[in-house]
């Protein structure tokens, strides 16, 4: 043996040694991560559960001490709110992302457009909700759930922005310059070969998106204000879920505590449908 | 022999880097000109002028004068997408629609450019498919995903999709450069079928190859044609000492 061999074989024990140590940090921080996302789950999963039921989702809030409340109120008023946020916070947000990536890479507007929509992802949610309280509840004189959509949308729009374009970058050049040798016109180059190679991702982000604001609770207090009565009135003030929990978690009375519970069960319940039935709907689209 | 192609002084540039520094040749119909040269000197933005495409990549501008069959395919008035549905081209790398099936694959420019009978489609990519020699080992699958193929049947894809408009010439991007020499064979046994048919402009860092398969060589050096004839010529007796020196390998 030569005398660097020999030197490799006494480093590989070494070597073999902080391999095992490193694997088992990277391994424990992995556990450590899952610790209180699953204990989060489990404790909602159990404590609601008991109070979750078809009544919870159909009834109207009970006074304490009466049986049969539920949030069949909030539950329509996240969906209505949801949909509004999803309405204005999906097109405009995918055309961005569309016009930064295809249309517009460099340049200062463009690099604009990407720090403005940064600064927006990190902006306190309170903040968003005071900014709609001035230029839309003030003027309409009444809190009310399009003000409530569209502070959920402003909070959308940057996380659409964001993950779409990063999606479609990773669509190869060599597919658009493939798709425009043959002769294909650049708008349809971006919705029949860009677009359907990048949907998967572009639903996924869309859906982290929905599931983000569908839990905001800071800008609903200003805008949307909550509601105790069926409602879907956009210029009136509409229940939420996340509104509803925060009320019932710092009440006195165990009964509603339990039904915070169940509440924050079902908007968990919520988004994982929603994202079922995207994935579901874009199964047909992707081949490999 | 009819010129198909007349290249006169044509310049180009990526941003402030020029690429090509006044190329002029003319190019005969139905057959197949190699273009060589040493990496960075110019050959991929050549064939990528010649149907517009050089102009995609932000930054780039191209001058001169450029006539495909008797039209200046940079006249104001020349919309480029039609330019580049009458030129196939085939790129180094296969790169077949991931989202797509074989059949569509073949089908998307026609279906992309509006043309929806079923019957008109069916034929064409059995025809393109023949003629790109991959007919028989995917006509049982034809709604497999493209990217369920091999490297080399994934390149026979791309030049299937690019016959299936219907093109009378063909630019060629080092399209066997990614691929095993089996594949490369058969690419190469490919090109000599379709001049029959198409003018084939193809570029190339394999010098066997351009000897192989070629008529006609151009040696491109530093964004300059050093030197253009029938092949034969430039393998046997080069001209200039820089043609000899790099076919014979002393540099590049």
């Amino acid at each position: 043996m030569s005398e660097l061999q020999s030197q490799y074989a006494k480093r590989y024990k070494s070597r073999k040694f902080i391999n095992y140590i490193m694997i088992t940090i990277m391994l424990l921080s992995t556990l450590l991560a899952l610790i209180p996302l699953f204990s989060i789950l489990t404790h909602i999963g159990i404590s609601g559960i008991k109070a979750l039921n078809l009544q919870f989702i159909t009834n109207l809030p009970a006074p304490v001490g009466e049986p049969g409340g539920g949030m069949g109120n909030a539950l329509v008023g996240t969906l209505v709110l949801v949909s509004l946020a999803a309405l204005m916070g999906i097109p405009v947000g995918v055309l961005t992302a569309i016009y930064l990536s295809e249309y517009q890479q460099v340049g200062l507007f463009p690099s604009t457009v990407r720090f403005v929509a940064d600064s927006l992802l990190g902006i306190p949610s309170i903040v968003v909700g005071i900014f709609v309280y001035l230029i839309i509840v003030l003027p309409m004189k009444s809190f009310s759930a399009l003000a409530g959509g569209v502070a959920l949308g402003i909070m959308l729009i940057p996380i659409v922005i964001r993950g779409t374009e990063g999606m479609l970058k990773m669509v190869p050049d060599s597919l658009r310059e493939a798709a425009l040798a043959l002769g294909m016109r650049k708008w349809r180059v971006i919705v029949s070969i860009v677009l359907p190679t990048a949907i998967k991702g572009i639903i996924t982000t869309i859906m982290l998106g929905i599931a983000r604001v569908a839990g905001e609770t800071a800008p609903l207090l200003l805008t949307a204000f909550g509601n105790h009565f069926w409602s879907t009135k956009l210029d009136q003030p509409i229940g939420a879920l996340p509104l509803q929990i925060f009320n019932y978690a710092i009440s006195p009375f165990d009964e509603w505590h339990n039904q915070a519970w169940a509440g924050s069960l079902l908007l968990i319940l919520v988004v994982l449908i929603l994202s079922i039935i995207a994935r579901l709907a874009t199964r047909g689209n992707k081949l490999n | 022999m009819e010129k198909v192609i007349q290249v006169n002084d044509v310049k180009a540039w990526y941003g402030s880097l020029q690429t090509l520094k006044g190329i002029s040749l003319e190019i005969s119909k139905n057959r197949v000109t190699a273009i060589i040269g040493p990496s960075g000197c110019g050959k991929s933005t050549f064939i990528r002028c010649l149907n517009r495409m050089h102009e995609v990549v932000p930054g780039a501008k191209v001058e001169g004068k450029i006539l495909i069959n008797k039209t200046d395919i940079y006249s104001t008035q020349v919309d480029p997408v039609e330019i580049r549905r009458r030129i196939g081209m085939v790129f180094q790398k296969p790169n077949p629609f991931p989202t797509m099936t074989i059949y569509n694959n073949v089908a998307s420019g026609l279906k992309l450019n509006g043309v929806n009978n079923k019957k008109v489609l069916g034929e064409a990519v059995e025809k393109s498919l023949r003629r790109a020699a991959l007919w028989d080992e995917v006509k049982d699958r034809l709604n497999h995903s493209g990217m369920s193929l091999s490297g080399g049947q994934q390149q026979r894809l791309c030049i299937a999709r690019a016959l299936a408009v219907e093109p009378d010439i063909l630019l060629m991007d080092e399209p066997a450069s990614a691929l095993d020499p089996i594949s490369t064979l058969r690419i190469e046994e490919l090109v000599q079928e379709l001049k029959q048919q198409y003018t084939i402009v193809i570029v190339t860092h394999n010098m066997q190859q351009a000897a192989r398969i070629s008529d006609y060589t151009a040696f491109f050096l530093n964004g300059e044609i050093i030197e253009y004839d029938i092949t034969e010529n430039i393998f046997t007796k080069p001209k200039d000492k820089r043609t000899e020196d790099y076919i014979t390998g002393r540099f590049g």
